[in-house]
C-alpha cells in the first residue's frame, strides 16, 4: 500500500482562505479529492476523519456524499480546457448543477446560472449560456467553472491550482474575483497551489505540504516572513522575484522522493542542509506560537521547548 | 453549411464520372457476354445480329460515350438478361436490401452500445470479459458460416424462425417492406442478425474504448464534483461523447452493409440487390453490373454526406461551414 497522503490535519473556518502549498506530487490534489470523496479506485481513504460542519465525511454513503458535492462543497479544477464537457452547452452544464440539488424549474435554474456567470464577470451571460466550451478562451472557461462551483452557494470551495493554466493577467483577475466572492458570501476556500506568490496575495493561512505530509502551518504573513521549516524556507528562496538580478536562482537541491521509496525519518532529510542524526526519527508536530505548527526537529524559528 | 453541401455535390459528380469509367473498362475486360447468351448452334449471321443489337460491335470509347449520353438522361442501359432498364431492376430490389441493412444496424446499435458500455465500466468482471470474447468471435467468424449455423439452429433444429425469403410485406409510403408485418419481421430477424454480427462487435469495441477513455477525463470528475448522479454522468456526459466515434464509423459501415450484404442475401435467399449483382456477374450482364456499382457509389456519397451533417450536430466543435477545401 502506498500512502499518497498521510497524517494531514488542518482546519478551515467559514470565510477563511487556506493556501495548500507544495511541489508536484506532494499530495495536495489527493487531499482535495479526498475531501470531495472523489478518490479514484483503486485509491481509497484508509483511515482518519474529514469533519465538515461537525459531520464525518469518511464512510458517508455515496448518495449523501453526492448531495454534499457541488451543493455544500464545490471544487474547481486545474485545467479549464478539460473540465467542461465539450459536447454540452454551458447552459446544460450549469443548469444540471442546480437541478442536481434543488427541485427548481428549468427557468429558475437558468436564472441562477445567468446570475452566477454575471458574478464572475462574464459579459452578456445570456448569449454565453447558449455557447459550447470550445467557443471560450481558457480564462473564460475557468470563470464558467468557478461560476458553476459557486452556483449553489457552497460553504467550502476547493480550488485545485485553478489559475496555473492561465496567463498572468487573467490569473490576477480571477484571484481578485474569487477573493471578493468568498468575502461577500462567507465561503471557506482551500486554494491548492505550488505558487507562493499566489498564496501571498490571497490566503489567510498556509499549509505547506511535502511528500504527503503537512510540514508547516501558520498565518500567511508569519510563514512568508519567518518560515520555520527548512523546506518552506527553500521554497520562498526559490521564488524568482525575491532573488537579486545577476545572482543564480536559489534552489532546493535534489528532487522530492518517490512516494514508493520515502527515506526513513524526516522525508525532507536528504535535501536539507540542517539535517543530522536527530532527523532519522520521524519528527512530530510542534506548536511554535501564533497558531503556528511545524514538523521539524531543527526549525528556523521558535525552537521547540 | 449550404456551401459545404454544394461543394460536396460537385466532388461527388467527379467521383461518379471516374467510377463509371473504371467500371466500364473493367467490365469490358472480364469477357464477352455474347458467348453466354448464344446457344452453341447459332450461326454467324445470328451472332452478328445479337452483337449489333447489344451495341458490342462498336469500339470501347464509342460504347462508353453512348453510355454516358444515356446516363445523362437517367438511362443506364437495358439488362441483357431481363431486357428491362438496369436501374429499374436495381431500384426494385433496393427496399429489400435497405430494410435488411437498417435492421442489422439497429440491432448493432441497440445491443452494441449497452454491451460495450457495460464492458467499459466493468472491464474485469466476468460479464465484461465475456462480452469482449464474444466480440472477437463476431469479428473473426466468417459471415457465411455463421449464417449457415443460424439456419441450422434456429430454422432446422428449433424451428423457431423461417430460414429464407422476405415473408409477408406491406406497403409503407408506397414501398413494400417486411418491417411492417409480423411475418416479415420474423423473416428479417435471422439475416439481420447475421449481417449485424460484425458491426455489433465493432460497436461494442468502440463503446468500450470510449467509456474507458472518457471516464478518466476531467470533465467526468468535474461533473461528479457538481454532485450529479452517476446515471446522469454516464448517460448524458459520457454517452454523448462516445457517440461521436460510433456515429462516424457506423455511418461509413452502413454503406458497406448495403453494398456487401451479398453473402447474407445469398444464404438467406433474400431478394435484394446483393443477390441481383451475383446473378448479373454470373451472366456478364454488363449494364446491371455498371448500374449497380454506380448506385452503390451514390449511396456511399449520400451516406457520407449525412454522416458529416450528423457529426456536426453531435459535436459542436465541428461546424461544416468552416470546413475549407
Amino acid at each position: 500500500m502506498l500512502n499518497a497522503v498521510n497524517d494531514v490535519s488542518f482546519t478551515v473556518s467559514a470565510g477563511e482562505i487556506l493556501g495548500l502549498v507544495g511541489e508536484s506530487g506532494s499530495g495536495k490534489t489527493v487531499t482535495g479529492f479526498s475531501i470531495m470523496g472523489l478518490v479514484d479506485p483503486p485509491g481509497r481513504i484508509a483511515g482518519g476523519r474529514i469533519l465538515f460542519k461537525g459531520r464525518d465525511l469518511v464512510g458517508l454513503p455515496e448518495n449523501e456524499m453526492r448531495r454534499l458535492r457541488g451543493a455544500r462543497i464545490a471544487m474547481i479544477f486545474q485545467d479549464p480546457m478539460m473540465t467542461l464537457n465539450p459536447v454540452l452547452r454551458i447552459e446544460t452544464q450549469m443548469v444540471e448543477a442546480v437541478r442536481a440539488h434543488a427541485d427548481v424549474s428549468a427557468d429558475e435554474a437558468l436564472a441562477r446560472a445567468r446570475n452566477a456567470l454575471g458574478r464572475v464577470g462574464i459579459p452578456s451571460p445570456d448569449e454565453r449560456l447558449k455557447a459550447y466550451p470550445h467557443q471560450f478562451s481558457g480564462g473564460m472557461r475557468q470563470r464558467v467553472a468557478i461560476a458553476t462551483a459557486l452556483i449553489n452557494k457552497p460553504d467550502l470551495i476547493i480550488a485545485d491550482e485553478p489559475t496555473t493554466a492561465l496567463d498572468v493577467t487573467i490569473q490576477g483577475q480571477i484571484l481578485f474575483e474569487v477573493q471578493k466572492l468568498c468575502c461577500e458570501t462567507g465561503t471557506a476556500l482551500i486554494w491548492i497551489t505550488h505558487d507562493l506568490s499566489v498564496v501571498a496575495s490571497l490566503a489567510d493561512r498556509v499549509c505547506v505540504m511535502y511528500a504527503g505530509k503537512i510540514v508547516e502551518e501558520g498565518s500567511v504573513d508569519a510563514i512568508l516572513d519567518r518560515p520555520a521549516h527548512p523546506y518552506t524556507h527553500g521554497l520562498i528562496g526559490s521564488v524568482p522575484s525575491r532573488n537579486h538580478k545577476g545572482t543564480p536562482l536559489a534552489q532546493i537541491p535534489g528532487v522530492m522522493p518517490s512516494m514508493l521509496d520515502l527515506p526513513g525519518g524526516c522525508s525532507f532529510r536528504p535535501r536539507c542542509a540542517r539535517a543530522d542524526r536527530a532527523c532519522e526519527t520521524p519528527p512530530g508536530v510542534d506548536e511554535i506560537g501564533d497558531g503556528r505548527r511545524v514538523r521539524c526537529v531543527h526549525p528556523l524559528v521558535g525552537a521547540p521547548a | 453549411m449550404t456551401v459545404f453541401i454544394v461543394r460536396r455535390l460537385i466532388q461527388s459528380a467527379i467521383v461518379l464520372f471516374a467510377m463509371s469509367l473504371i467500371v466500364f473498362i473493367g467490365v469490358y475486360a472480364i469477357g464477352n457476354p455474347v458467348e453466354i447468351f448464344l446457344s452453341g448452334d447459332a450461326d454467324q449471321a445470328e451472332r452478328e445480329r445479337v452483337i449489333a443489337t447489344l451495341g458490342l460491335d462498336r469500339p470501347l470509347w464509342e460504347q462508353y460515350w453512348l453510355f454516358i449520353e444515356g446516363a445523362a438522361r437517367g438511362d443506364l442501359g437495358n439488362s441483357f438478361v431481363h431486357n428491362r432498364p438496369a436501374l429499374q431492376l436495381i431500384i426494385e430490389r433496393m427496399p429489400a436490401t435497405m430494410e435488411l441493412a437498417l435492421a442489422a444496424m439497429a440491432l448493432a446499435i441497440v445491443f452494441g452500445i449497452p454491451l460495450g458500455m457495460y464492458a467499459g465500466f466493468r472491464p474485469h468482471s466476468a460479464l465484461g470479459r465475456g462480452i469482449m470474447a464474444g466480440s472477437i468471435l463476431g469479428f473473426s467468424l466468417p459471415t457465411f458460416w455463421v449464417g449457415l449455423m443460424l439456419i441450422m439452429i434456429f430454422a432446422v433444429e428449433l424451428g423457431w424462425l423461417p430460414s429464407t425469403g422476405r415473408g409477408q410485406t406491406a406497403n409503407v409510403f408506397g414501398i413494400a417492406t417486411s418491417l411492417a408485418t409480423r411475418d416479415g419481421l420474423v423473416h428479417v430477424l435471422l439475416p439481420a442478425f447475421n449481417l449485424a454480427l460484425f458491426k455489433l462487435s465493432l460497436v461494442i469495441r468502440l463503446a468500450r474504448a470510449g467509456v474507458r477513455e472518457n471516464m478518466l477525463m476531467d470533465y467526468v470528475k468535474f461533473a461528479r464534483a457538481k454532485g450529479l448522479s452517476m446515471r446522469r454522468v454516464v448517460f448524458v456526459h459520457v454517452l454523448k461523447n462516445i457517440l461521436i466515434p460510433i456515429v462516424t464509423v457506423l455511418g461509413l459501415e452502413l454503406g458497406s452493409v448495403i453494398a456487401f450484404s451479398v453473402v447474407t442475401e445469398t444464404i438467406f435467399a433474400w431478394p435484394g440487390m446483393g443477390k441481383l449483382i451475383i446473378d448479373s456477374i454470373n451472366h456478364l450482364d454488363r449494364p446491371v453490373i455498371v448500374a449497380y456499382l454506380l448506385v452503390t457509389v451514390t449511396l456511399f456519397i449520400v451516406i457520407n454526406l449525412v454522416v458529416d451533417v450528423l457529426y456536426s450536430v453531435l459535436d459542436p466543435r465541428v461546424r461544416l461551414a468552416d470546413v475549407k477545401g
